[in-house]
């Protein structure tokens, strides 16, 4: 039996700026993990990752990862280390940490 | 200091000009990434977790003071303020942007440093003991051979696709510093019979994957047939070295699978056949020596020390000069809690300022990721303690428990399973009272961030290496390792500990330890090699022993 299918993220970094981006369900990228588009089958992993691929003048690394959706619908990371990319490191307070709203 | 010619700064130079062009390229897309990466790679520039990272080669781990404020500037112009000075020797800077680089690395060349070959399969950043030069033990200063090195192989045509990295180190003292047998390539500077300096060669050592120690290949080898010897090791290694499987790929592999015996035969054959037409000029071996001559020693009164922290401070962090006027001072960049290696530009720059002031102009980096004053003399070791605490630079921890190697790991670091220094800070911290570290002892504690051990794990008296089980952290201890001249691969100890666990059970260990010593004279690695494994296994596993008792 095929393993059941995972939620999945296409993330990246900025190409200019090195940042953590995730695509988005308009084709465009954001900072926040919460905007990123899911797919919910391989084929759709598959395709929006050749999408982000398509994209090299904005991002560079783009790779799936696994994602968890909140009560209202919202990915999350599901690896540690996709959680610390959506913080920055933990010795100091910088990456996105350092300008987030809380 | 080693001056550059002429030839060195075009080169370099050219080679900020060319990357600027690439930069360009891959922004207007004239370039994919695919085109990009190695020649990024080439230049230092990595892609890591937050952001992209650009590594600059600090040759052999020398700076003078101006090197050092530069690096200051360059923090503080295109990064948050800081670098990170690594096990290689080498600085990183962790929040570059791509379009900023080739102003730093102009800004590099302006003080003849570069980030070529810090990535690659190349041969990488050369190393040397960080005393070079000062170090009362020394035979001769390492560092005019680690520099003749750097020079064959920079941009050396044949040795730029290599199977796989290659790492050199040179140590010119018995007492090794620079972990030689750890290295793909470690030279020990030794005398003969004769008494005249030549190396002994040692290949094939390593950590990652599969820790190995390094092994003789040649037991003397007279100064003059350095390069065409290293040529013909890279010749081999770079026909034999297996290709096919990156994780087999390194040099200490082929010396397993194929016998030190075979690798002998076929570097001698390859050495008799290039010797002759290798002459290094004469003029070229007088213009690097020339760059690392003695410092003007002063004299001056040296008056007794009569303050106590200033008493600590130079029993644990000044080592004994060849000039006994003299002191080697070790800055810890280690503050209780603090990042191991990490600097402010704030604290390079006061840093920079001793080395005018009191040190001759000269900094170290080592590869325990300290600072080190090569050149301080005695008199002035009072000035240099109270500059350094008013930077908060003072911390008398050289060598003990808190001075801790930590690889960037999962903060940071593409390639990691785990965090590894924030488990240094906590450790740390644990430990925060000096004394106690004073009657704890001399103890190396190496943490690493996955497999590759860039922290040096296996060779730590300690060793920690983070891993990923199942998605969570999960930290691997290994006892009695040792990376001097009696270099050994640690032992692992058992089962890992969760992120919250792995400071306990190093506290466990070290009160096992403190238990089980003969006298405080007895260090940790003496006592481990005493008593083996089974001692510091309870400590670290209470309830398996509590069970194997009940049995
Ligand atoms: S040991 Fe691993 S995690 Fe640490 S710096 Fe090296 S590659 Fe990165």
């Amino acid at each position: 039996m095929p393993k059941p299918f995972k939620s999945q993220i296409v993330t990246a970094n900025d190409l200019m700026m090195g940042d953590v981006i995730y695509l988005t369900p308009e084709g465009g990228w954001s900072r926040d993990h919460a905007d990123a588009i899911v797919a919910t089958s391989q084929d759709e992993a598959d395709e929006l990752l050749a999408q982000a691929q398509a994209q090299q003048l904005k991002i560079v690394g783009p790779y799936l990862a696994e994602a968890v959706l909140d009560d209202a619908g919202r990915p999350g990371p599901v690896h540690f280390r996709e959680a610390f990319r959506t913080r920055g490191p933990s010795n100091y307070h910088h990456g996105k940490q350092e300008t987030a709203a809380v | 200091m080693y001056d550059y010619t002429d030839f060195d700064r075009e080169f370099v130079y050219g080679r900020v000009a060319e990357f600027r062009e690439q930069v360009k390229r891959r922004v207007d897309g004239s370039m994919t990434e695919d085109e990009f990466k190695p020649l990024r790679l080439m230049n230092g520039l990595y892609l890591q977790l937050h952001a992209y990272m650009l590594r600059v080669a600090i040759p052999y781990g020398t700076l003078n003071s101006r090197q050092m404020d530069q690096l200051a500037y360059i923090a503080d112009t295109w990064d948050k303020g800081y670098g990170h000075f690594t096990t290689r020797q080498n600085i990183q800077y962790n929040w570059p942007k791509l379009a900023d680089v080739p102003e730093m690395l102009e800004a590099l060349a302006d003080v003849g440093m570069h980030a070529i070959q810090t990535s690659g399969n190349t041969i990488r950043n050369v190393t040397a003991d960080h005393f070079a030069g000062a170090a009362a033990d020394e035979i001769e200063d390492p560092r005019p051979t680690a520099e003749l090195i750097r020079q064959w192989s920079t941009d050396h045509p044949e040795f730029q696709f290599l199977p796989r990295k290659f790492k050199v180190a040179v140590t010119g003292s018995p007492n090794d510093r620079a972990v030689t047998k750890a290295h793909d390539i470690g030279l020990r500077m030794v005398r003969n019979e004769a008494g005249e300096p030549g190396y002994e060669v040692i290949v094939g050592g390593g950590l990652g994957r599969t820790p190995m120690i390094g092994k003789v290949l040649k037991d003397f080898l007279p100064k003059a047939d350095l390069l065409p010897y290293l040529e013909a090791v890279m010749q081999v290694y770079n026909l034999h070295g297996r290709r096919d499987n990156k994780y087999k790929a390194r040099i200490k592999i082929l010396v397993h699978e194929e016998s030190l015996e075979t690798m002998q035969a076929r570097v001698a054959e390859v050495f008799e056949r290039i010797r002759d037409d290798f002459e290094v000029p004469q003029d070229l071996i007088d213009h690097i020596e020339s760059g690392f001559q003695q410092p003007a020693y002063k004299s001056a009164d040296i008056a007794p020390v009569f303050d106590g922290a200033l008493r600590s401070f130079i029993d644990t962090n000044t080592q004994p000069h060849k000039n006994p006027d003299y002191a080697i001072v070790t800055i810890s960049i280690k503050a209780i809690g603090q990042t191991p290696g990490d600097a402010t530009s704030d604290q390079m720059r006061v840093m920079a300022q001793i080395a005018r002031d009191y040190g001759h102009d000269e900094l170290r980096i080592s590869h325990e990721q300290n600072v080190i004053l090569p050149h301080v003399h005695r008199a002035d070791l009072p000035a240099v303690f109270a500059a350094l605490k008013d930077a908060g630079l003072a911390t008398a921890n050289v060598g003990l428990v808190s001075d801790i190697i930590a690889c960037p790991g999962m903060d940071y670091c593409a390639l990691a399973t785990a965090r590894s220094i924030p488990v240094a800070q906590q450790i740390s911290e644990a430990f925060a009272d000096l004394d106690a570290q004073r009657d704890i002892g001399p103890l190396k504690i190496k943490i690493s961030g996955c497999i590759n051990a860039c922290g040096h794990h296996h060779v730590g008296h300690i060793g920690i290496l983070g891993l990923d089980r199942a998605g969570v952290e999960n930290y691997q201890i290994t006892l009695g390792g040792d990376g001097t001249e009696t270099a050994t691969v640690g032992e692992r100890a058992g089962p890992g500990f969760a992120y919250d666990e792995i400071v306990p059970a190093v506290q466990r260990l070290i009160t096992a330890y403190l238990d089980l010593r003969t006298s405080p004279e007895e260090e940790f690695l003496a006592a481990y090699r005493r008593v083996g494994m089974a001692p510091f296994k309870a400590a670290l596993y209470p309830e398996q022993a509590e069970k194997a008792n009940a049995a």
